[in-house]
């Protein structure tokens, strides 16, 4: 490749300058931030010198708001203000949470089919509540870094649908992070091994944390990481290990009253059991029971009998993962442990078992997510000059669409390599019909019914013709995070269609926009500050991707078409320079016209020349 | 520019499967858009979607049903929108008869390991056929030869489908 370095648009030509990024791990029990420094990555500790912040948000008083450790202390007594594990419910509808409801110690909201939670600060939702721990991670890492954060990568389970992906993504929006990438956790913890170890194979990644559980295989080689196939359990972790407990605790002491507070103490008592029977046999215990207190002893074996059908759906869903990538158990080279609940002994024996190997641990299993993160993200901003790592993830679950009677076709099957986009043709079935609605579905079962609602598509503005006239090409397009994004384009008459998203369980951006705008008390002068830095930053990314691109290939170009590009950019710089972020943006518009037939002409180019290259390397 | 022009392959049937793996993972490299992270909001739309044709034009070749199917559309013949009658009943029973098969696997689950080995060997050696006939007939280069592959086309989409609800009914298991 060293014969064709061609700047490609976004790589910087100019001197390296060191940026600073992170890896963040937002988890359901705990969250860390890593970075990399002098090319090792590293976790971030907390004011408290801790790793892990809890991922316990506590709302105080009308106006402050306790993150962490001092939050999940609170628990006990303030439960209805401290919200615990709240990646549980992100991306969810109230109606999917609202069975769950006596177990949980919150006031459940329904914001508009959106699940929101009634606190002392009014009603706030996951995607809100989410922004603190992240805000809180912000602020540990440009403590210890002393500068802004040029991106961030925020890991995600690989079960994650678009909708709690899109919630981690406003999330991060809201508390003011530049979100590199989302990446999948299992793939952040191979990252993690990977590099340190240099291993090529097929990898199986068991991931069991506090709420969810993946089971990811990977393939390994040469730099590139592949993801072969995904499956787990979105509502399946630690937490239920703690809920099974407190089940067998209540039996124990007969108690059937249960306050908010009293379930909260079992609920801490039965994770303090539960980690106690990593290391030792026996665990004694004392419970308070009205004026008396309960004493007793929980064993091993009472454990291992009451999380032994938990256990098992992992398995089952590791057993069907390696099917689908079309492999079998004793293929798989290595097994990597992630997540605190890989600590269980019987956890780990099990896994052993199914996989006929000792699974790896070498490296924290509550870290190794975070430190994955924080090596991509030093990739991303740009900091390692030779890109040596791809990539590849696939889509978890599958997109599909309503058709008539309830059923689902699909268009774009799980496990499809990302980014990826489908086009379909619809059609009208009235004559005149301007207007189409189209609902968009994620999930493998045949009924819309047993699927997750994604969103509803209503297209407009299509030219009135006679029924089956007009042709509608919708296309749907996945891209590397996992989100989608639709457009569409009739196709006779060239109109585009425009569309109305409804994201089932999701915010509109006008909702996120006034979700910023309430968080800040200077709203709208803020705002505008904001709306300006975002385009100053943009036009620097223009400026340097388009004189970079004419450096290298302004040959591709006719003279007059040249001088029409450069006065454009002489424009923008002026632009920049000013105070007005609207003019900046139309000044980019501008430019950005004005080079797509030369964005087209050198994509063309680098396409030819990434693989001739090669050529040329090899002979 | 085509999908065998994209990887820089012959535009045939037989293809060097190394290769354009190879060749892929090259362009991915480039053209990913985790490459654009830092980039220009258009450069970073630009990667997605060319990341993505990649990805389509990777999953075509790699198959080799959408790689021939693709193969006579890229030599005019278009087999994605038709709806012609197929016309050859000893084909059509042959069809018959496995699709009783498969049923009876999917109806009484006893006593299906024999039934359902003895189906999936039939299978095989039907498509292996198909697929010798198809490669022979592609590399004609002719009308004729075109209009036989995508005949036989049609005849491998039957088996592709019973494959599949065969491996459907396994996984059910």
């Amino acid at each position: 490749m060293a014969l064709l370095q061609i700047a490609e648009p976004g790589q910087s030509s100019a001197p390296h300058q060191h940026k600073l990024a992170a890896g963040i791990d937002l988890g359901t029990t705990n969250s860390l931030v890593a970075t990399v420094r002098s090319g090792e990555a590293q976790i971030l500790l907390g004011s408290d010198d801790q790793p892990m912040v809890s991922s316990a948000v506590r709302f105080v008083s009308a106006d402050q708001t306790d993150i962490g450790q001092s939050a999940l202390d609170a628990a006990v007594f303030d439960a209805e203000n401290t919200i615990l594990s709240v990646k549980r419910f992100m991306g969810r509808g109230f109606a999917e949470i609202a069975n769950q409801a006596e177990q949980l110690p919150y006031q459940l909201v329904d914001q508009s089919g959106l699940l929101a939670l009634q606190t002392r600060q009014g009603v706030k939702n996951p995607v809100e509540v989410s922004a603190e721990i992240l805000k809180r991670l912000h602020d540990i890492a440009t403590e210890h870094l002393a500068g802004e954060l040029a991106g961030v990568v925020i890991t995600v389970p690989a079960y994650f649908d678009d909708a709690q992906r899109q919630a981690t993504k406003d999330a991060a929006r809201l508390a003011g992070l530049n979100v590199l990438r989302l990446l999948n956790e299992p793939t952040a913890a191979a990252l993690a091994y990977g590099l340190d170890s240099g291993q090529e194979g097929v990898v199986a990644v068991y991931d069991l944390g506090g709420g969810t559980f993946d089971i990811s295989i990977l393939r390994l080689q040469k730099g590139v990481f592949e993801v072969l196939a995904t499956g787990g359990n979105s509502a399946l972790g630690g937490d239920d290990f703690d809920q099974a407990i407190v089940g067998w605790l209540l039996e124990q002491t007969g108690e059937t009253e249960r306050s908010a507070q009293s379930l909260r103490e079992y609920k801490l008592l039965a994770r303090r059991l539960k980690e106690q029977l990593s290391k030792a046999e026996q665990a004694d215990f004392v419970l308070p029971l009205g004026d008396d207190e309960f004493r007793g002893s929980f064993d091993r074996a009472t454990f291992e009998n009451l999380i032994q059908p938990l256990v098992r759906k992992t398995l089952l869903a590791c057993k069907s993962a390696v099917r689908d990538a079309g492999l079998q158990l004793d293929e798989v080279l290595s097994v990597v442990m992630v997540g605190g609940s890989t600590r269980v002994p019987l956890v780990r024996q099990q896994v052993a078992e199914l996989f006929g190997q000792e699974p790896l641990t070498t490296i924290d299993p509550d870290q190794v997510v975070a430190l994955g993160a924080a090596i991509q993200a030093n990739v991303l901003v740009g900091n390692k000059s030779e890109q040596d790592t791809l990539l590849l993830d696939v889509i978890p679950l599958s997109l599909g669409l309503e058709t008539m009677g309830g059923l689902v076709e699909k268009i774009i099957p799980r496990n499809t390599v990302i980014p990826v986009a489908k086009a379909q043709e619809f059609t009208t079935f009235k004559d005149g019909q301007t207007a189409m609605a189209i609902h968009v579905l994620q999930g493998e079962r045949e009924l819309v019914a047993d699927n997750r609602s994604l969103a509803r598509f209503e297209l407009h503005g299509i030219p009135p013709m006679p029924a089956g006239g007009a042709h509608i090409r919708v296309t749907f397009q996945v891209d590397a995070d996992g989100l989608l994004h639709v457009t569409a384009q009739e196709k006779s008459s060239g109109v585009v269609a425009s569309i109305e998203v409804k994201p089932s369980y999701g915010l509109t951006d006008e909702q996120i926009m006034s979700m910023i705008t309430g968080s800040m008390q200077h709203a709208k002068a803020d705002m505008q500050k904001r709306m300006l830095l975002e385009q100053q930053v943009e036009a620097g990314r223009v400026l340097e991707a388009v004189h970079a691109a004419l450096a290298s290939d302004g040959h591709l170009l006719e003279m007059e078409e040249r001088k029409r590009i450069e006065l454009h950019l002489a424009e923008l710089q002026q632009q920049r320079q000013g105070q007005d972020g609207e003019a900046i943006k139309l000044a980019i518009e501008r430019v950005n016209n004005s080079t797509d037939q030369f964005a087209a002409l050198r994509m063309d180019q680098s396409i030819r020349n990434a693989l001739k290259g090669h050529k040329v390397d090899e002979v | 520019m085509n999908y065998f022009e994209l990887f820089q392959l012959p535009q045939r049937m037989e293809l060097d499967a190394a290769l354009l793996s190879q060749h892929y993972l090259q362009l991915q490299r480039r053209f990913h858009p985790d490459n654009f992270a830092n980039a220009s909001e258009r450069d970073r739309r630009q990667s997605v979607q060319q990341a993505a044709l990649i990805n389509d034009a990777f999953q075509t070749l790699k198959h080799p049903l959408r790689r021939a199917e693709y193969l006579l559309q890229c030599r005019g013949i278009d087999l994605k929108h038709e709806q012609q009658s197929f016309q050859d009943p000893v084909f059509l029973m042959q069809q018959m008869e496995l699709r009783e098969q498969l049923a009876e696997i999917a109806t009484a689950p006893e006593q299906t390991q024999v039934l359902q080995q003895q189906l999936e060997q039939e299978l095989q050696q039907g498509q292996q056929q198909l697929h010798n006939e198809l490669s022979q007939a592609l590399e004609q280069q002719s009308e004729t030869g075109n209009q036989q592959a995508a005949s036989l086309l049609r005849k491998l989409k039957f088996f592709d489908k019973l494959q599949q609800e065969l491996e459907f009914i396994e996984q059910q298991r």
